[in-house]
């Protein structure tokens, strides 16, 4: 597969533990404000679940999935917050946080001055991204239990898919970062971003949208994401879940190596 | 009054190199909520809110909450910026220009900021056919008076933090739960007494509900004046915080 | 001997431009070696190749009997780079920054911690050890990254421009460090566009212009072979000080014509300087002083140094 033939080329003996030594930077970093930040993160997702998947839920009622089954407008909003979460948690990380550290405080360019390499700061990032994305994730399982939203069973079943999803967003972000020019990019971001969060199947089914934009929908990571984790926590899972699994492992080789191979580009010049 | 005219005059000027990213924010984003909420979500609200629509519903709370958005977008990193990192407010602070100048001429820029962001979404909202009532023409001026309800206040906060983490602590845990619970996406009459009563208290509540009656052309009753008095006040209390603020950190 | 740094027709190019257009280099173990020239002479980016972060384009490079092209990670563990832009890291203290920095070359966290606190000591910042880096003057930003650089305790230790923007105090202050440094038998290489910086530290420089190395030697050779042993520096009360140039004829073994002042280059200075005055040449000040490398540059290249 993908990632099998392409990560041993990348990663060299020690490549695990420079990467963890950029991942403890980032521990290291961490000050009691930030602490506020990350609850804040937290919360988020399950604002909108009240606001959304409560406040309208009450003005919709119920809603029918693909598979026919009928479930409360809470249920089929609650993994896709989730699936959502998962994703601006890795991106914010990967995106706004990498390219400060990359191109305004020239971080790297002390740590490459070591024996770490790009793709291991990359890893490195990546890493320190999912632990903090991971406990949102966590915890909105366990709300989401707590709320008859989901079974328990199937709650931790749904945990490893919130990671593959953070680790395919977090290494799609950080490919696109360092294609980034300036701070101004972020506003491209911020909309893309909020587009992919209001069409991916995330408040009302795909189904719903005229055919072709159905089909573009269907392709965009958000989606995938969000048809994994709700197949999951609804009980509905099957083939196009093994579909989302290989389309999210693809992405996360592909941005990985992207990601490496540009910041050797722009860093080691 | 003329200073601060100098000082506003500053901020557009530096507008032109920015204002493409701001189109992005204060106008796509709003058009693709209209869509994906108001259009996507309104389908399967059957029998509207209140009778009315569920997209002519959440237009002009998305309006009222756009307002907001934009005003606060100014007062929080740049007014830090403005302290902190490029520290421009002190070398206006050099020139011949007193605190009220500083202050007032970037609140008038936020108030432009408001004025045309709202205007474009207007635009939007009649290609809809959302707006059922010529007092939609009295929406500009509310969403001004909104904005600047929150933009003063918050200048002030934005005036007394150091660091951005502040900020982002400020949008998590105060802004983005006041524009979920208050009464743009579903009816604040459906929360816990308690928190109905937190969304009277804040500023949002009051600019969603008058432009929502000035969009459908509901009675807004005597309340109405009420309403527009406390965003006034919002407005007072805010900008002698912020002059407060401003003098401790310029004058000294 | 073996050399720590070898380089044979070293070229680095981008896009076209050619930075460095082919040097030859040797560094010894335990000197301290200097690339002296201005702004744009390709010091950096040589700096930049030996640091194995950006690969050369020509020529032949080993650092330690290493190849950067295959052993980048095995030589920058034995390497200590200290950049011309400080890039400490914000968020972190100053004794953070070198404690993290030291776990990315794999030091255990005891010793990596037992190394900051001797660091700083070294570099005189013990009692800010647990302040954030950002509020440090530059001289004390400065002194943090070259602690941070010898958190590996480095065969090498790269310093690229270590003293500029930086005011006199703080920079006497950096080159008494690196001085000790020295004395120690670190082999320091550094780049710089200050004389008294390349004289103060350098048992051995070259001088670079335009990507190529103009000279080599000790900083006493290249004045000896470059210049004279004083210099007489006149200013006069014109705009043109060349129409002072022929009257000047003959005192002076060289004289130079600059925008602001005439330069006249001789071994006795006093000499010289009675005789411009005994052809009756009323200058607006003169001054008599000793060569320095930039006399040496301005020879070689026709151009002052800092412009």
């Amino acid at each position: 597969m993908v990632l099998t033939a392409m990560l041993p080329r990348l990663l060299t003996p020690g490549s695990a533990r420079r990467s963890a030594s950029v991942t403890a930077r980032n521990i290291t970093a961490l000050k009691p404000a930030y602490w506020l930040v990350m609850l804040g993160g937290f919360l988020e997702p399950v604002l909108y679940l009240f606001s959304i998947g409560v406040g309208v839920g009450a003005l919709i009622g119920d809603i029918t999935l693909p598979g026919g089954q009928v479930v409360d407008y809470a249920v089929f909003v609650a993994p896709a917050m989730l699936a959502a979460s998962a994703m601006s948690g890795a991106l914010s990380e990967t995106t706004f946080n990498f390219f400060g550290k990359m191109k305004y405080w020239r971080l790297y360019e002390g740590v490459l001055a070591t024996p770490v390499r790009p793709v291991e700061i990359a890893m490195g990032e990546l890493t320190w991204a999912m632990m903090r994305g991971n406990v949102y994730s966590a915890a909105f399982l366990a709300i989401m239990v707590a709320m008859g939203l989901t079974t328990p069973l199937r709650a931790l079943a749904a945990f490893p898919a919130t990671i593959l999803v953070g680790f395919a967003f977090g290494a799609l972000g950080m490919a696109v970062s360092t294609t980034l020019r300036g701070w101004q990019d972020f506003d491209v971001i911020n909309v893309g971003q909020f587009a992919l969060f209001l069409f991916s199947g995330t408040f009302v089914p795909a189904t719903a949208y005229p055919v072709v934009l159905r089909w573009l929908v269907e392709v965009t990571p958000l989606y995938r994401a969000v048809d994994l984790i709700r197949g999951v926590t609804t009980g509905t899972a099957g083939a196009g879940q093994a579909v989302d699994v290989v389309y999210l492992l693809a992405l996360l080789a592909a941005g990985l190596a992207i990601t490496g191979r540009r910041m050797e580009r722009q860093l080691c010049r | 009054m003329t200073s601060s005219g100098y000082v506003l005059e500053y901020h557009l000027v530096n507008y032109r190199r920015t204002w493409r990213g701001s189109v992005l924010s204060s106008l796509v984003l709003p058009l693709l909520t209209v869509l994906g909420f108001g259009l996507g979500v309104g389908a399967y609200v059957n029998g509207g809110v209140d009778g009315v629509a569920y997209l002519d519903w959440i237009v002009p709370g998305l309006i009222a909450s756009t307002a907001v958005q934009t005003a606060l977008g100014e007062a929080t990193w740049p007014v830090l910026s403005y302290f902190e990192w490029n520290k421009m407010y002190f070398a206006q602070a050099s020139a011949p220009l007193r605190v009220t100048d500083i202050l007032g001429g970037h609140l008038a820029f936020m108030a432009f900021r408001v004025l045309t962001a709202v205007a474009a979404f207007l635009l939007i909202a009649a290609a809809f056919g959302t707006l059922h009532s010529p007092w939609a023409l009295a929406v500009p001026p509310l969403a001004v008076l909104a904005g600047l309800a929150v933009a003063a206040p918050v200048t002030a906060y934005s005036a007394f933090v150091t660091t951005d983490s502040y900020l982002a602590i400020l949008f998590r845990f105060a802004v983005l739960p006041m524009s979920l619970f208050s009464g743009v996406f579903f009816p604040v009459e459906s929360l816990p007494v308690a928190l109905q009563w937190v969304a009277y208290a804040l500023p949002l509540w009051h600019a969603v509900d008058l432009s929502r009656a000035a969009t459908l052309g509901l009675d807004p009753g005597s309340g109405a004046l009420f309403q527009v008095l406390y965003l006034l006040l919002w407005c007072v209390g805010g900008w002698l915080l912020a002059s407060w603020r401003f003098r401790a950190r310029l004058v000294v | 001997m073996t050399s720590l740094i070898h380089a044979r027709g070293l070229v680095k190019r981008f896009d076209g431009f050619t930075a460095v257009a082919g040097i030859d280099v040797d560094v010894q173990a335990g000197e301290a070696f200097g690339f002296l020239g201005p702004n744009g002479a390709g010091k950096s980016s040589t700096m930049r190749m030996i640091g194995c972060v950006s690969p050369p384009t020509e020529g032949t490079l080993e650092i330690l009997g290493l190849d950067p092209r295959r052993d980048g990670p095995a030589i920058r563990a034995r390497l200590g780079v200290c950049p011309q832009t400080d890039n400490l890291d914000p968020e972190l203290t100053v004794r953070e920054n070198l404690t993290t920095y030291a776990r990315f070359f794999g030091i255990p966290r005891r010793t990596a911690r037992a190394r900051a606190d001797e660091l700083l000591e070294f570099v005189q910042l013990t009692e800010r050890a647990d302040a954030r880096v950002e509020p440090l003057s530059g001289g004390m930003k400065r002194r943090v990254t070259i602690a941070r650089a010898l958190v590996n305790e480095p065969d090498i230790v790269l310093l690229d421009e270590p003293t500029t923007g930086l005011d006199p105090q703080a920079r006497h202050l950096v080159w008494e460090r690196l001085f000790r440094l020295k004395k120690q038998g670190v082999t320091l290489v550094l780049t710089t566009h200050y004389m008294d910086e390349a004289e103060q530290l350098c048992d051995r420089l070259v001088v670079m212009d335009g990507g190529r190395i103009a000279a080599e030697g000790s900083p006493r050779d290249l004045i000896e072979r470059y210049s004279t042993r004083e210099v007489v520096e006149l200013r006069f009360a014109t705009e043109d000080q060349s129409a002072y140039a022929d009257k000047l004829d003959g005192i002076a073994e060289r004289v130079e014509v600059l925008p602001d002042r005439v330069l006249l280059y001789t071994d006795d200075g006093d000499a010289a300087l009675a005789e411009a005055q005994g052809r009756a040449l009323a200058p607006a000040s003169a001054l008599v002083r000793r060569s320095s490398l930039e006399d040496v540059f301005l020879h070689l290249t026709g151009r002052t140094l800092v412009d």
